[in-house]
This record gives C-alpha cells, sequence and structure tokens, in this order.
C-alpha cells in the first residue's frame, strides 16, 4: 500500500506544520493537509477493499464537514484578528496548560 | 421513533428561523418543552413514542438508528444539561439577538448529540461528533472576548487532530470489514484474529477518542477551554459534550464493535486510573473555581473509564450511571460558579469566603454537588462510584479498586477546600454587598440539587433493574 | 504503478513547498495545487466523484477563504515579525530530510498487512450509496451546513460595543 505510506508522511508534514509554526492561519493549513492525508488513506482503503462507493462517499461528507470547520475556525482567527491586530499564535498561549 | 429525536431539534431550528414575527419569542420556550419532553420520553420506556414504528417516516427515510439503555441513559442526561443550560442562558447572553441564535446553536448541539447516542454505524458518529463539536466551537467563542476565542481555537486544533484520526481508524476497518457498521465490523473483527490493521485501527480510535474525552495524558486543552468558555458553554461543554462526544462514543465502540480484548482492557483502566489521580492533584492546587471544577471533569471522567475497563456488566452499567451523576453533579457545581461569577464578577476562590450567608441557596446546593461528586452516601454518587469500585474487584483487578478509592479520598479533600474558601470562613470584605444569585440561576440548580437526592435516596430499588438492562448490551 | 508514485512525490513535495514557504499567501496557494495533485491521485485511483469534490472545494473554495482572510488581517508587516519569516528557513530546513527518511523507512519495512479483504459485491456507484445507503450521513451534512451558517452569523458580525 504504496498510498498508504504517503498518507503517513502528509500526516507527518501537518503534524509538523502545526506544532512549528507562529501564524494561526498557518495553523489551519497543517490541519487542511492533515485532513488531506486521511482522505487519501480513506480513498486508498477504498480501492483495495473493492468499497469505492462507500469509500467516495465517506470523502464527500468529509470534505463537507471539513469546509465548515474551516469557516468556523477562519471566524475565530478573525475574531482574535480584531482583538489584537496580529495572527500571532504567541497571543494564544495565554492560557497555561 | 428515534429519528424524531433527531428531526424534531432539527425542524424546530428551521421553524424558529422562519421570517415571522414573534418567533423569537417563542424560541425559549419551544427549546424548554423540548428539552423536557426528550427526558420524559426517555422515563417512560414502554411510551408509544418508542415503538411508533417506521410506518411513516420508513418510505422516506431509511436512518440507521437504536436506542438501548445506555443510549436512553445518554439521551437523558442531554435532555437535562441542556435545560440547565437554556436557563443559565437567560442570565449570562443579555442581547435578545444573541439569545436567539444562542438557543438555535444549542438546538442543533442537541440535534447532534441525539444522533450521537442513537448511532448504529461509526461513519455515522463521526459526522454527529463533528455536528457536535462544530456547535460547541462556536458556542465557546460566543462573546468573541479573548479568553473564549482562545479556547476555541485550541479546541479547534485538538478536535481536528482527534478527527483525523478517527477518520484514519474508519478508514483501516473500511479496509477489512467494507462496512461502516457497528455489528457488521464486530463480527469481521472476531473472524479476523489478531492482524496489524486490526490493531492499528483500535490504536487509533482509542487515542481519538482520548483527546476528546480529556483523559491524561490529553487532556492539556480541557482546562482552559473548560475556563475561557463563557458560563453557559461551559455548563454545556463540562454536563454533556465531553461526556456525550468523547466517553459515551468510547464506550460505545468499545462495547458494540471492538468488543474487550485483554490490551484494550488494560489501556482503560491504567489510562482512568491516571487520570484520576492526576486530576484530583490537580484540582487541590487550583485557584480559579472553574478550573478547579474542569480537573474535577478530569478526574470523574477517570471513574467512568475505569468502570468500562472492567468489562464486566456491573462496571459497565456504574460506568453508565457515573456518567448521568457526573452530568448532574458537574452541571450543578458549574452553575454554582456561574452565580457566583454573576455577582461577584470574579472566579478566585482565594478572595472570596464566607458566602454561605449572602447565598444561602447557592451554598447549600454546591454541598449538594460536592458531596455527590465525592461519593458519600446517600447522594447519588455514592452508588456509582461503589458499583465501580466492586465491579473491578469483583473481576479481579483490585489495585484499580483501591486506586479508585483513593480517588475518592482526594474528591472529597479538594471539594471541602473549595467549600472552606468560598462558602464559608471569613466573609471578605471585598464582596460584602452580595446578594443570592437569580431566579433563572437558582431554579435550575434547585432542580438539579433534587435529582441527586432523589436519585441517591431511590438508587438501592431500581438499580437491580438498571445493572439487569445492561446483560443483553454486553453480552452481544 | 510508476505514475502513482511520481503523482505521490508531486504531493508530498507541494505539500512540502506549503509549509515551508515564506509568505502566508504562498502557503494559501501552495495548498490550493496540493489539493489538485492529490485531485489527480484520486481520480486515477478511480473515485472520479469525490476528485470533483476535492478539486471544486479543497482545491477552490477553501484557499478562497483563506485567501480573503490573509487579505482583510493584512497582517504581519511589522518588523519583528518580518525577521521571524526570514528565519523561516532555518526552521523548517530539517522538514524534508525527514520526510524523505522516514519515506524510505516505512517503505523499505514494507509491513505485511495480513487481512482477509471481504467479497466486493458492493454497490459501487457513490451517488447511489449515498442516497440509499448513507441517508444519515446526508442528513448529518445538512444539520452541520446549517451550524456553519450560525458560525458565520455569530462570529463574523462586527459587534457595535465593546466588550
Amino acid at each position: 500500500m504504496v498510498s498508504g505510506i504517503f498518507a503517513v508522511l502528509l500526516f507527518a508534514i501537518g503534524i509538523y506544520c502545526i506544532l512549528a509554526t507562529h501564524n494561526l492561519i498557518r495553523v489551519l493549513i497543517g490541519i487542511e493537509i492533515l485532513i488531506k492525508g486521511v482522505t487519501l488513506l480513506v480513498i486508498a482503503a477504498g480501492l483495495k477493499s473493492g468499497n469505492l462507493g462507500l469509500a467516495q462517499a465517506l470523502v464527500i461528507t468529509i470534505i463537507v464537514i471539513e469546509v465548515v470547520i474551516m469557516t468556523v475556525a477562519v471566524g475565530v482567527v478573525l475574531g482574535v484578528h480584531r482583538l489584537t491586530g496580529s495572527l500571532d499564535a504567541r497571543n494564544i498561549r495565554k492560557l497555561k496548560g | 421513533m428515534c429519528a424524531s429525536l433527531i428531526l424534531i431539534p432539527f425542524i424546530s431550528v428551521l421553524i424558529l428561523n422562519l421570517p415571522i414575527k414573534g418567533m423569537k419569542r417563542l424560541a425559549f420556550g419551544l427549546a424548554a418543552l423540548l428539552f423536557l419532553l426528550q427526558m420524559v420520553a426517555v422515563l417512560i420506556p414502554d411510551a408509544a413514542f418508542w415503538k411508533i414504528n417506521h410506518s411513516f417516516c420508513a418510505g422516506i427515510f431509511n436512518f440507521e438508528l437504536g436506542a438501548d439503555i445506555l443510549s436512553k441513559v445518554v439521551l437523558f442526561c442531554i435532555g437535562m444539561v441542556s435545560l440547565v443550560t437554556l436557563f443559565s442562558a437567560l442570565t449570562f447572553v443579555k442581547d435578545s439577538d444573541e439569545k436567539f441564535n444562542f438557543i438555535n446553536i444549542l438546538l442543533i448541539a442537541v440535534c447532534g448529540m441525539n444522533a450521537v447516542a442513537m448511532a448504529k454505524d461509526i461513519f455515522s458518529l463521526y459526522v454527529f461528533l463533528e455536528v457536535v463539536a462544530v456547535s460547541s466551537f462556536i458556542l465557546i467563542a460566543f462573546n468573541r472576548d479573548m479568553p473564549g476565542l482562545e479556547g476555541a481555537f485550541k479546541y479547534i486544533v485538538l478536535s481536528g487532530v482527534a478527527t483525523v484520526l478517527m477518520i484514519a481508524g474508519i478508514a483501516l476497518l473500511v479496509l477489512i470489514a467494507g462496512s461502516t457498521n457497528f455489528s457488521l465490523i464486530h463480527y469481521m473483527l472476531i473472524a479476523q484474529n489478531k492482524s496489524l490493521i486490526v490493531s492499528l485501527a483500535i490504536g487509533l480510535f482509542i487515542v481519538a477518542l482520548f483527546i476528546k474525552s480529556g483523559l491524561m495524558p490529553f487532556h492539556g486543552w480541557l482546562p482552559d477551554v473548560y475556563t475561557s468558555a463563557p458560563a453557559p458553554a461551559s455548563v454545556l461543554l463540562a454536563g454533556i459534550i465531553t461526556k456525550v462526544a468523547g466517553v459515551y462514543a468510547l464506550i460505545r465502540i468499545v462495547v458494540s464493535m471492538l468488543g474487550f480484548s485483554a490490551s484494550i482492557q488494560s489501556i482503560l483502566l491504567f489510562v482512568g486510573a491516571v487520570s484520576v489521580i492526576l486530576g484530583a492533584l490537580a484540582a487541590l492546587t487550583q485557584s480559579d473555581f472553574k478550573r478547579m471544577l474542569s480537573y474535577s471533569s478530569i478526574s470523574q471522567v477517570g471513574y467512568i473509564i475505569l468502570g468500562l475497563g472492567s468489562g464486566s456488566v456491573l462496571g459497565i452499567a456504574g460506568a453508565a450511571f457515573h456518567i448521568f451523576n457526573h452530568a448532574s453533579f458537574k452541571s450543578l457545581l458549574f452553575i454554582n460558579s456561574a452565580a457566583v461569577e454573576s455577582r461577584l464578577g470574579s472566579r478566585d476562590i482565594d478572595k472570596m469566603g464566607g458566602l454561605a450567608k449572602q447565598m444561602p441557596l447557592t451554598s447549600l446546593t454546591s454541598v449538594i454537588g460536592s458531596l455527590s461528586c465525592a461519593g458519600i452516601p446517600p447522594l447519588a454518587g455514592f452508588w456509582s462510584k461503589l458499583m465501580i469500585i466492586i465491579a473491578l474487584w469483583l473481576v479481579g483487578f483490585k489495585g484499580y479498586a483501591v486506586i479508585a478509592v483513593l480517588g475518592s479520598i482526594l474528591t472529597l479533600a479538594y471539594f471541602l477546600t473549595l467549600q472552606r474558601k468560598v462558602f464559608f470562613g471569613k466573609p471578605s470584605d471585598e464582596f460584602k454587598d452580595i446578594k443570592e444569585a437569580g431566579f433563572s440561576l437558582m431554579f435550575p440548580a434547585i432542580a438539579l440539587a433534587v435529582l441527586i437526592v432523589a436519585a441517591g435516596l431511590l438508587a438501592p430499588w431500581l438499580l437491580k433493574g438498571f445493572i439487569l438492562g445492561f446483560v443483553p448490551i454486553i453480552g452481544g | 504503478m510508476f505514475l502513482d508514485i511520481l503523482i505521490l512525490i508531486l504531493l508530498v513535495s507541494a505539500a512540502l513547498w506549503t509549509v515551508m514557504c515564506r509568505s502566508l499567501l504562498r502557503s494559501a496557494i501552495g495548498l490550493a495545487l496540493t489539493s489538485a495533485i492529490l485531485t489527480l491521485m484520486i481520480f486515477k485511483m478511480n473515485a472520479p466523484l469525490a476528485a470533483v469534490f476535492e478539486l471544486s472545494v479543497c482545491a477552490g473554495l477553501i484557499p478562497v477563504l483563506f485567501i480573503s482572510v490573509i487579505s482583510l488581517t493584512q497582517a504581519m508587516t511589522k518588523q519583528e515579525v518580518i525577521e521571524h519569516m526570514k528565519s523561516r528557513l532555518a526552521r523548517f530546513w530539517g522538514l524534508p530530510l525527514v520526510i524523505i527518511i522516514l519515506g524510505l523507512v516505512l517503505g523499505l519495512l514494507s509491513i505485511k498487512f495480513k487481512a482477509k479483504l471481504p467479497l466486493s459485491e458492493v454497490e459501487t456507484d457513490p451517488r447511489l450509496v449515498m442516497w440509499h445507503l448513507r441517508q444519515l450521513d446526508l442528513l448529518g451534512q445538512i444539520i452541520i451546513l446549517f451550524t456553519g451558517v450560525f458560525g458565520v452569523v455569530v462570529l463574523f458580525k462586527e459587534r457595535k460595543k465593546s466588550g
């Protein structure tokens, strides 16, 4: 399953992007790359098991969900920008873990 | 018919948004009525409601939904906590347009949670988990103030990672089983027997749902998000969303789909135990009211997972009962903290003191909530904790049973600290002229307190039937 | 087979470029490019409907959303931020190496997945699957779209009074 390996690579790139950036929009791009990796995985799984109809139905639903999540996330980022004037993720570190 | 629990809230949202005059004022009453009806429908098990069989809808819709006793417990809690949140929103959401939006989003969240509780298909479970997640993003960021937005963003990122892990698990299961239906996957897994893909898929699901439940070591987002969300959103989040989206989903997929293998059990037990102890220890050191309650939530969810990990009928019944208990006492405590916050304007417990005289009802209900959480008889919390501890002991995990008891003692410790610092002790000068909180916060608090006491007193009689109801779930 | 691997390598490179790119705007365009290459791959894997959705939404709608936010905020004009961006390459230089090594390791491991795959006499047209088998998902999609609308209403509106 070659595609599986590449999906994992995409996943790694996405995680690294989320962790190593200081810009809120780039964090969202990182999440997007993660979702792409997983989309590839779903289609590959569907192809291998012969279940492409189901896999495509799943992917379409996932894409719809992804759009809504991104819209809401962008709304939150806009809110942060209105309050602080910048998109620096370090402003978000105020709350302690 | 089960689908109505999903369709009715959704259709209400549609109706409420029609451009007819006076619709906005209907919103509160309609939502309150719906939640109340949901609670009532669950309590009457043989009602025509559950038996109205697919005559009308079957022609058009073909939903795979089912409500066994575990789902019914969760459905009741959803109705209860949503009703409480609705009341608290009256105080905290000022503008009437905002109230309207809040109620609509709350209805959608309830819609999603009901569907999660009744889903019999792993991908549909995931879709409605996302519905719940997106509604909670909006609710956390509702006030558009900096803490809320920060909390919402953190939650979005963590929820996104959990989402991706879950879809990856689903992809692997589709590869093996060719379907996303719980029973089909269950049979396929029994036939498969120890392949690497299966273990990988199980691992992915478990990690994803641990993140969503806020268990150690993935709990980092929980205190921040609970504390920074506006008060009604915190009540909803702590009371039911984390439980439905995280814990219930975990219980459902372990019980109905994955089955209990030794490795799953040991992971569940270990993570549960760690969450119980570390959550309680962390709660001891907090000085923010809500933050202490968040760590307490982590600890209590650990109990539920311990009950699940025991793998016996008693343990899982105990876990389900503890879901109800945690929903009731945690919502009560968050309502109390909202009441205190609304009158005092602060959540710093070191600055408070002696509020028992000034806010008697809040103080009394918070004592009831705290005692139930610590597991003191005859309140309801005692029974569920007892069930979990006995289940662990009987199955042979004696060490974990001891840890559970230890956790109870720690819980009592931090709640005594809370009570002493906030309600008893010397009254502080800063907050001299404080009156009791308003009706919209007191009514749900009193109602929940009464419910907790009643459940605790009635439990011995009702427990046997309750536990027996779980046998078909585990056996099958 | 060889074409497959080529497209996949292109995909990973595009993703790497997206992540490592200095300018935010270029990253958003890189995201669109990555989605387009993924569409190619999905199309080649015989899943045309999903490919179309992926192309129109993930390579169209979402980058447009990001680019409009980036232009709205027009962030990153302060000096220290520009300095920070210059250091970007330094921070990210290890990533391509890590990815290549990870890819080689995973490929060489060639983990043998022992799994009996089920017989496939299943519906292969996704439209029919969605309409007949996965109606609950359709309902879920409608509900989540409504949630998105409410999210936009709540989050995107300017507040008249502050605090």
